[in-house]
């Protein structure tokens, strides 16, 4: 029995796991936070439930692409302009 | 109006990355160092985008000149809305010597090969920081220029510019065809996620360029630098001590300078080594 759920986790764990190479504390890290965030709820057999966890894995993925983007932002802005007074 | 846009790229060592010397000192090393696309050419790339999206102009074409890695940073331009890639394939000794002079010629034949209307470039590269190769692009093509761009609005056939100068904004007002470079306030460029680097994997839209081939583009492209390593350090002139032995005999201390023990060591032409006065 397939949930039709399925592919929806799965693409998000994939996401999550390409965001995690640049993660700050390291890939590895990152992994193996992402994995054990997956294996606690991995008995969750409610439609509504699973959709709800995946919303807060996407926000998840928005949080991450704003804190890449800061972190690069930030360091751009330290190497070549003035600091403001 | 073609509304074509032509977007720099550049590949170049990613921005978290600690830089190392190479051992013999001719250069940096980039074997198995993390490369990305130049955080600038980010920039531009979502600000054509941008201009698309709100149907200003009609095609993005990422362009990025080096070796057969570059592709992926045309993929990454790709992934994050442009619609072509153009990887003009310049390897080797001539990627060693690609500066902003070659690249801007190259940018400079395209864009009429393209026929395109806009440049847009980001302001410099993190690796050379030349900070050159809009400046030579429009020059070459003689078309008006809109450096440091940190707000850009297309107005029919002119652009309105805000540009980051020092000590304030400058407003400007271009006529197209024009080259734009990107200065670092100009937008967020977006993140290329998974699924859309798997989109520009499937349809890889990339043509391929040759610059000094003869049905391509025809871009010699000359040297203008050789790296040399520096000579072995030789002694040069102690100045403070030249300057107090000078200062010495000029003050009438006549009956002490034969007292004054200076050694001088001569090396080579004009390198003279004043020792302890």
């Amino acid at each position: 029995m397939a949930n039709p759920l399925k592919t929806e986790v799965i693409r998000l764990y994939k996401n999550l796991l390409y965001l995690g190479r640049e993660y700050p504390q390291g890939a590895a890290y990152f992994r193996q936070r992402l994995k054990s965030a997956f294996m606690k709820n991995k008995d969750v057999t409610d439609p509504e439930k699973i959709k709800q966890l995946v919303a807060r894995g996407d926000h998840v993925i928005k949080e991450l692409e704003a804190l890449y983007f800061l972190r690069k932002y930030r360091a751009m802005k330290k190497r070549y302009y003035e600091p403001e007074k | 109006m073609s509304g074509r846009v032509l977007v720099g790229v550049k590949r170049v060592i990613d921005y978290a990355v600690k830089i190392r010397v190479k051992p013999d000192n001719t250069g940096v090393v980039t074997d198995g160092v993390k490369h990305s696309m130049n955080p600038f050419c980010e920039i531009a790339v979502e600000e054509a985008v941008k201009l698309k999206e709100k149907k200003l102009i009609k095609e993005v074409v990422a362009v990025s000149c080096g070796p057969q890695q570059s592709q992926e940073t045309i993929r990454t331009a790709l992934a994050m809305g442009a619609d072509r890639g153009i990887h003009v394939d310049v390897s080797g000794k001539d990627y060693e010597n690609l500066g902003p002079l070659q690249v801007s010629k190259i940018l400079a034949a395209l864009a009429k090969q393209e026929d395109a209307q806009l440049i847009l470039l980001g302001k410099q590269a993190i690796d050379d920081d030349c900070n050159q190769t809009g400046q030579m692009t429009a020059a070459l093509l003689d078309w008006p220029q809109g450096t440091f761009a940190s707000e850009v609005s297309l107005e029919g056939d002119k652009i309105n510019l805000v540009r980051e100068i020092d000590g304030g904004l400058e407003h400007i007002k271009i006529n197209t065809p024009a080259v734009i470079t990107a200065d670092l306030r100009l937008n967020t460029p977006r993140y290329a996620t998974l699924p859309n680097i798997m989109d520009s994997l499937m349809n890889n839209e990339t043509e391929l360029h040759k610059p000094n081939h003869r049905t391509s583009l025809c871009v010699g492209l000359i040297p203008l630098f050789e790296t040399v390593a520096p000579e072995d350090m030789q002694g040069g002139t102690d100045r403070s001590g030249a300057m107090l032995r000078h200062t010495v005999l000029q003050s009438g201390l006549g009956l002490h300078t034969r007292s004054l023990v200076v050694f001088s060591i001569g090396i080579g032409k004009n390198k003279t080594k004043l020792g302890t006065v």
